[in-house]
């Protein structure tokens, strides 16, 4: 019997919806609310400085990865089974469509945070 | 003879038939701004390596009221998703035992909303402390 590849998608599924149940709604709240509009946060937390250090630690590396690359791998699997609801039934297109999507962003996030040295 | 044509129910609009179905849409189309979410943070991770100016002029976009309504609509659906996250917990996950006694419920999810609202008070303490 061939092997299912369904447990590492699942996999990175589960992953990205835990960090995001437990972290998100406060990183949602400093990037888009907090720091923008200087509430509860300095305005200069995300200044370019401060980001370019952050982005050029090995925490901070793995940190924004982390985030942006489960963030991305939870929601294609979410979707790819959202359009298979709203009667879309090829299947292997879809998951090659939405995977390959993160694959791509999990890609361009890392090559750029390892691009942006230490 | 008559021609015989099969009746296929239609699907149209299935998981408005039930509030079961209506939660479990509520609870996936989350993914949705999840996506969104993820990509303003790629943009913004792009934008830093492009330099100084590249990177101001995604924090003055942030800046705008089109990105506080958006953002203002994501938060919204992150704390739904944090809700359902661990409201679904107690079937996603192994049954789990304590004492030779199954978890209830009720219990997973309190202990992973606790979680939750103690991971992002972490956040908030740690970017309020590396800021100043």
């Amino acid at each position: 019997m061939k092997r299912s590849n369904e447990p590492i998608f699942w996999s990175l599924f589960g992953a990205g919806g835990m960090l995001a149940a437990l972290i998100g709604p406060a990183l949602v709240f400093i990037t888009g609310v907090g720091v923008p509009f200087g509430l509860f946060f300095p305005p200069d937390t995300m200044s370019y400085a401060h980001m370019l250090a952050f982005s050029q630690h090995w925490l901070g590396k793995v940190f924004l990865l982390a985030v942006i690359a489960l963030f991305m791998w939870h929601a294609a699997h979410r979707i790819a089974i959202l359009l298979h609801d709203f009667g879309v039934h090829a299947v292997a297109p879809i998951k090659f469509c939405c995977y390959g999507l993160a694959f791509l962003g999990t890609v361009i996030a890392g090559y750029t945070l390892l691009s942006l040295g230490s | 003879m008559s021609i015989q044509r099969p009746y296929v129910r239609s699907m149209d609009g299935w998981w408005k038939r039930n509030a079961y179905y209506v939660r479990y849409m509520a609870r996936e189309v989350t993914a949705l701004f999840v996506a969104a979410y993820a990509l303003v943070l790629l943009v913004g991770v792009v934008r830093l390596s492009q330099g100084e100016a590249a990177f101001n002029g995604w924090l003055q976009a942030l800046k705008t009221p089109l990105s506080l309504a958006f953002h203002l609509v994501v938060l919204a659906t992150f704390v739904y998703h944090t809700w359902s996250w661990f409201n679904i917990m107690p079937i996603t996950m192994p049954m789990m035992f304590i004492g030779g006694k199954r978890v209830q419920p009720g219990t997973i999810t309190r202990a992973g909303l606790a979680a939750a609202v103690v991971a992002c008070a972490a956040v908030f303490v740690i970017v309020r402390g590396i800021s100043s």
